[in-house]
């Protein structure tokens, strides 16, 4: 009966957690924090987690005047795990804000939960699907990062600069690449530049024979955007087939763990331009206090990163703009959250790459930054800005009749 | 079953019913019960429980522990059925459940309303229960000719080429995205997602599984598929159609499978190709071994285990870690019984009691 006993320990704890809440509920405010600590993003989602804790630090752990309880919880980049673990952190936890979650897919998912639970908040973790603030959207679902199109605005009059005349897309088939393509797309085609052929891979994809078979031999360069072993992977056979186009990136193709790859194409690599919310270079003093300010926290002895990730800056920026607001109304969450609402609406965000506004859909209005590889004396390659945007919209500044969200054929410039 | 039953069964010269009491008294209890009355103290006090919950526990465990641990229970029930009773553990129950629960986003009406036909749920759901479970049947039809780890992997196939044909398919099954906001219908003015009404929707669903299964296992059917499990080739020589009867089985366990998908993508509200992949399958089973596979109460029982594993485990220990907790919950279980929670049951009744009849653990997974 061990395990009555333990599924009774359980309950309890559950329970007594549920209680022990409400007893504090006036001197504290409990926000949730959902990240994928498990599945493909494992790695990112720990990050995240503590991108979201460094802002609480930096608050000191109050916010208007309330101290600020964080209750964790963890999904695999699963939407129906995602809403299951954002269920259990509202109604079960009774938290007043929710942070998260990670992933697109799973954004969409809890958005469509938030209109459930209409006198709780909910705010954006990382996840950068298009439709979360575009289709059905919910009115106490806010997104103060940038979406995956945005973060490509900028991206292609570069590489018309770069004398990229013609390209072939090659990127992984679901949501985030789609929007990723579309960003730059939408200005690429716009100034001029053809996409003859774009290639749809499957997430998790080993074997890029076919497709590297199909590259046409009268384009400029190869917009990859792949993520994580998928890129190395590309690149691996790339250079095995004796492939030599300049490549373009998405946002998470020229991470730090690609340019760490040792292949011989890793010198082919500098020169290689990409879009992303985040530049390690960018020497604007508030993004450098922030990089510190995580790398003291989260020293590499103890699990952090040498600088931090996309998901750390993305979810520090939304827990930012949680807790920014709380002061900004003395905490006060009375009247299902009402006056809190109307200050996350209103408010300026500062945030380490500049400032950030809402639309009237909730979503971020923000920077992104273009940029290049380079190698440094020591040999090192790392991502150089290559230009900052700022004020970008999710319309990507088209007016709104004629923006569609990006999918497989949309936009198209053959 | 011992050699020496079956021989006694033979040798009474009998057909299919006296063979089936032999079959059964082992299985189910000790004595001949069928002359007694069957409902007996305990099956009041569950039912009696499983009544009172949803009114003194809070709307998020009757949804969430409750209402998902019947579902998952339920489609965990049809590999109890295929797996203890006819000896064929399949891997894709939860690709059927996964048809079933597509079916219902692909014919009602969904987030995705390009593809979804948006027709009257009852429509939508039958149409979905019917297509599920050919699909159970043919996954059957497939697999049948198989034994033991070779069946596992072949329906572990078909499970992982539903995935990715999810995954990569766009005009019926909406790749990665799948459909968002495939919710019950609002009827007789109730919302049916509601935690109380679905949980009794889960629950009436539930009873009738495991009933079905109940009864099914005491009929000349189910103690063929019994027989068959035990010796297919005796039961050949009777006379017995041993493929079509597997089959058989295997489609009865798709519906039983369908059932719990439609419920289980009520549950969600959503279906993608991740609700029927390599994990689900995986997930089935150990709800199914957990609670044990020797009675169709099991896994009802593996599935509240593993539910609250599953939401409680994060808050005993810290962050990355409490996989640790759900994965040595289980390994323990399995450990110190073979036979999963209920087998734990019996041994606990059997030290108490002294009774004899338990020792002999039937219907394990062989």
């Amino acid at each position: 009966m061990r395990k009555r006993a333990l599924v009774r320990t359980l309950v309890a704890t559950a329970v007594l957690a549920a209680f022990s809440g409400v007893a504090y509920a006036q001197q504290t405010v409990k926000i949730g924090l959902l990240a994928t600590l498990e599945g493909p993003f494992a790695a990112g989602g720990a990050d995240g987690m503590r991108g979201a804790e460094l802002a609480v630090k930096q608050h000191n752990g109050m916010a208007g005047g309330k101290k600020i309880e964080i209750i964790k919880a963890s999904s695999d980049a699963k939407p129906d795990v995602a809403v299951n673990a954002t269920r259990k952190l509202v109604e079960q936890d009774k938290v007043d804000i929710m942070v998260g979650p990670l992933s697109g897919g799973e954004g969409v998912a809890v958005k469509d939960y938030s209109k459930t639970q209409p006198n709780i908040t909910f705010i954006n973790g990382s996840s950068g699907a298009q439709a979360t603030t575009l289709v059905n959207t919910s009115p106490n679902f806010f997104r103060f990062n940038t979406e995956g199109a945005q973060w490509m605005v900028g991206l292609g009059k570069a590489a018309l600069d770069k004398g990229y005349k013609r390209v072939m897309v090659i990127a992984e088939d679901y949501a985030f690449p789609y929007s990723q393509v579309q960003g730059f797309m939408s200005e690429y085609c716009r100034l001029g530049g053809k996409v003859p052929v774009k290639a749809w891979v499957p997430l998790g994809g080993k074997d890029y024979a076919s497709v590297i078979a199909r590259i046409p031999k009268d384009v400029d360069a190869l917009v990859v955007v792949l993520g994580g072993a998928d890129a190395v992977n590309f690149l691996n056979q790339y250079e095995a087939a004796g492939g030599d186009k300049p490549l373009v990136g998405g946002s998470i193709t020229v991470s730090q763990d690609i340019l760490n790859y040792k292949g011989k194409r890793r010198d082919s690599l500098v020169g290689t331009i990409a879009g992303s919310p985040i530049a390690d270079a960018y020497d604007a003093p508030e993004f450098k206090a922030f990089v510190a300010d995580y790398q003291k926290n989260y020293p590499v002895s103890a699990g952090g990163y040498p600088s931090p990730s996309l998901f750390a800056l993305v979810y520090y920026i939304n827990m930012k703009a949680a807790l920014d607001a709380l002061d900004a109304v003395n905490g006060d969450l009375s009247g299902g959250q009402a006056k809190y609402r109307e200050a996350l609406q209103k408010m300026t965000l500062k945030t380490p790459t500049g400032d950030v506004r809402l639309d009237s859909n909730r979503q971020a209005i923000g920077s992104t930054f273009v940029t290049e590889v380079v190698k440094d004396p020591q040999g090192n390659l790392y991502n150089k800005v290559l230009r900052k945007v700022d004020g970008i919209d999710q319309m990507l500044g088209m007016k709104k009749e004629d923006f569609k969200i990006g999918t497989r054929d949309e936009p198209s410039c053959p | 079953m011992s050699t020496a039953a079956w021989r006694n069964a033979i040798n009474a010269g009998a057909g299919r019913l006296a063979m089936g009491k032999v079959v059964v008294a082992p299985l189910q209890e000790a004595k001949p019960r069928a002359i007694q009355n069957p409902v007996r103290l305990h099956h009041v006090v569950v039912l009696a429980a499983l009544l009172v919950f949803p009114w003194v526990a809070s709307p998020f465990v009757t949804f969430q522990i409750g209402a998902q641990s019947l579902a998952l229970g339920l489609i965990a029930l049809s590999l109890t059925f295929l797996g203890g009773y006819g000896g064929m553990i399949s891997l894709a129950q939860m690709t059927v459940a996964g048809i079933a629960g597509y079916m219902v986003g692909i014919f009602g009406t969904s987030g995705t309303a390009e593809i979804s036909l948006g027709w009257p749920w009852w429509l939508g759901v039958a149409l979905a229960l019917a297509i599920a479970t050919l699909a159970g049947a043919f996954i059957g039809w497939l697999s049948v000719r198989t034994e033991g780890i070779y069946t596992i992997m072949i329906t572990l196939a078909v499970g992982v080429a539903f995935y990715y044909l999810c995954l990569q398919n766009y005009s019926v099954f909406n790749v990665f995205q799948g459909f968002q906001q495939v919710h019950p219908p609002k009827l007789f003015g109730i919302n049916w997602r509601d935690p109380l009404p679905f949980y009794h929707l889960v629950l009436f669903w539930s009873l009738a599984g495991y009933f079905f299964v109940k009864y099914l296992l005491r009929a000349p059917f189910g103690i063929a598929l019994q027989g068959i499990r035990d010796n297919p080739r005796r039961m050949n020589a009777l006379g017995f159609h041993v493929t079509a009867h597997r089959v058989a089985a295997y489609a009865v366990a798709g519906f039983i499978a369908a059932v719990g998908g439609v419920l289980l993508v009520w549950y969600n509200g959503l279906i993608t190709p991740n609700s029927a992949g390599t994990s689900w399958l995986i997930n089935i089973l150990i709800i199914a071994v957990l609670g044990g596979m020797r009675h169709p109460m099991g896994p009802f029982i593996g599935a509240i285990v593993f539910v609250l594993l599953q939401t409680f485990a994060i808050d005993l220990i810290d962050r990355e870690r409490f996989n640790l907790v759900i994965g040595g919950v289980f390994l323990a279980i399995v450990l110190f019984s073979p036979d999963g929670l209920l087998g734990l049951w019996a041994a606990l009744q059997a030290r108490f009691t002294r009774r004899s009849g338990f020792s002999t653990p039937i219907g394990g997974i062989r």
